[in-house]
């Protein structure tokens, strides 16, 4: 009898669970698998939005390989994460190692240290356009101040992705803040600990914060990887993947396939080979983590 | 924070006097030295953070042959206001205005109600499939947005519903953003079970257990992402690429692309233009940032 009232009650929290989450599973499907699967299928036609969809075969695979402007994106696109995303890291946490002291004006420093990041990508550009502008910009500026050669930044396809490295430093609040969650959350007697055997600051750095925070170092890495392959907007407004497709990365490259070219099966293509480089990437890290990355008290379940 | 509380209030009992005595004791010179450099490096990177929008400030107010004077003219004189009816008269800056206003507040609606009701279920029921549905949930974090980007557009090309609001609205509506019901979920777990058990006795729906006492309870992590959503449906700038045409459904974020003109020297009028677009989301962030910083910060990051 109480076992029968209480599977009752397990089936109506079981169906409230399911309503509950009713909204996101739908938007799942909408959003998010149902465009994956349709995506697949897309890459197999041939699609200009206008006449109808024709069965293309691998024919879009096959000219993945021969299209020049596939590799030199993907080339530039992981150019650009591989240098930006470990300084944006080091960077971050380096602000946030800072702001984890018991200072004055913790909470304004703090909120200065995260204004770039909500500064929105368009406002950015006219600012960066400013600052990078090779006659008049500040950073030139300040080059001919330390008697340093001036540089054409965005305007020299040897300087262009370096520019966009720079302009990605500025604006890592996001990163900063969850590496602060981070090292507020390692217990302070594991410090104590460390002072008390005699390990200076930058000993307690390496044997007590890296180990305790690489689960975090672990998830700003993948969400950094992941956010900078798909560099777009500060590309399209401000270089349009000039000059010489120097900053053609590859969501750019994609964008003109599918909304300037209306090529909707090749452009699928092209976002199913981003995707499955991403994922290789993020699932090296994992696998690269798996040994290093240090989770306190594990608990499943 | 705690260091203020214990300088600003009396020493009340031994405990606090012995706490007092500690930490007034001499320091070496070294901590003052390495504490002076600190606050140095400190105030260069907020300098370099805040210094950009104080010049698109002041710009925005110069006048043409100011713009690029060297050195730098830091106030402007004159105060150019009329550089704002210019930009106005070059765009319908209030007309996107209004519809970035517009579907910012929708979608915020969207991904405030729907995350923490999804994060309800993912905290306090149980069914099967729970923990796989999660890990689904967490993995779509990492799942790159461009690859669903072209079949988006054309499920909303055949709904009908391209150069209309709907596809910015509709979205955060169904789910909420996973990062977003992943704080949520976190916050709700640090919530004492004690009250919905004391409701459910009473009676209390789990929809009444949610809405009643889990939703208020939860408010400054629901401003929090109240804000993340904010800062990014006001600044996306893809999303409205893609989706809206006409000069009458543009959002400010694509409408200012119009001010970027590396050949037109007019640099105050895109300035004051660009004010349009950032000054709102700067006053929502310094209102809110406690909520914004702390919302990860609290929560924590453990699953």
């Amino acid at each position: 009898m109480i076992n029968l009232r209480m599977s009752r009650m397990r089936r109506k929290e079981a169906i409230d669970g399911y309503l509950f989450i009713a909204p996101w599973i739908i938007g799942f499907v909408l959003w998010v698998a149902g465009p994956m699967i349709a995506s697949i299928v897309l890459s197999f036609m041939q699609w200009d939005l206008l006449s109808d969809p024709t069965w293309a075969g691998v024919s879009n695979f096959t000219n993945l390989f021969q299209d020049r402007l596939v590799l030199v994106s993907l080339w530039n696109t992981a150019y650009y994460t591989f240098l930006s995303v470990p300084l944006e890291l080091a960077a971050a946490l380096g602000m946030a190692l800072l702001l984890n002291q018991r200072i004055r004006f913790q909470s304004l420093f703090r909120t200065l240290f995260y204004i770039p990041s909500v500064m929105p990508a368009v406002a950015g550009a006219v600012l960066w356009l400013w600052i990078l502008n090779p006659e008049v910009g500040l950073a030139n500026s300040l080059l001919r101040l330390v008697g340093l050669p001036e540089l054409q930044w965005l305007w020299s396809p040897t300087t262009s992705k370096p520019s966009f490295i720079l302009m990605s430093l500025w604006g890592i609040g996001n990163p900063m803040v969850i590496f602060l969650a981070g090292l507020q959350g390692i217990p302070s007697a594991l410090y104590d600990a460390a002072e008390i055997d005699g390990a200076n600051a930058w000993q307690r750095f390496r044997a007590v914060t890296i180990p305790m925070l690489s689960p975090v170092i672990l998830f700003n890495l993948v969400l950094g990887v992941i956010g900078s392959f798909q560099i777009f907007t500060g590309a399209y407004l401000l270089t349009n993947g000039g000059p010489a497709h120097s900053t053609l990365f590859s969501v750019l490259y994609l964008y003109r396939l599918g909304f300037e070219q209306f090529r909707m099966g090749y452009a699928s293509a092209v976002a199913w080979l981003i995707f499955v480089i991403i994922l290789f990437f993020t699932i090296t890290q994992f696998y690269l983590a798996k040994s290093r990355v240090h989770y306190e008290g594990e608990v499943t379940g | 924070m705690s260091t203020d509380e214990l300088t600003l209030s009396p020493p009340l009992d031994q405990e606090a006097i012995q706490l007092l005595g500690r930490r007034t004791r001499r320091r070496p010179a070294g901590f003052y030295i390495r504490r002076t450099f600190q606050y140095l490096v400190m105030v260069v990177i907020s300098v370099i953070s805040m210094i950009p929008l104080v010049w698109m400030v002041s710009t925005s107010l110069k006048e043409q042959g100011q713009v690029f004077a060297y050195p730098p003219v830091w106030i402007p004189d004159p105060v150019m206001w009329s550089n704002y009816a210019e930009a106005l008269a070059r765009a319908p800056l209030l007309r996107w205005l209004m519809n970035t206003s517009i579907i910012t507040f929708l979608a915020i609606v969207g991904n405030v109600i729907t995350s923490s009701m999804v994060a309800y279920g993912f905290a306090r029921l149980r069914f099967p499939g729970r923990n796989f549905l999660f890990m689904l949930l967490l993995s779509t974090m990492m799942l790159p947005q461009i690859v669903t980007l072209i079949p988006r557009f054309i499920l909303f090309k055949s709904l009908g519903w391209l150069d209309t609001f709907l596809p910015l609205v509709v979205p955060p509506f169904f789910g909420g953003g996973p990062f977003n019901i992943f704080l949520v979920r976190q916050f709700y777990l640090t919530i004492p079970t004690d009250l919905d058990d004391a409701a459910r006795i009473d009676g209390a729906s789990n929809w009444a257990i949610w809405w009643l006492i889990l939703a208020p309870l939860s408010k400054p992590v629901l401003i929090a992402i109240g804000i993340f959503s904010f800062v990014y449906h006001w600044n996306d700038f893809l999303h409205p690429l893609i989706f809206l045409f006409s000069e009458d459904m543009k959002t400010l974020a694509l409408g200012l692309r119009a001010f970027i003109d590396p050949l037109d020297a007019s640099w105050q009028i895109s300035m004051a233009a660009s004010m349009f677009l950032l000054v709102p989301v700067i006053i929502i962030f310094f209102l809110g940032q406690r909520y914004f910083i702390e919302g990860v910060t609290v929560t924590g990051l453990k699953g």
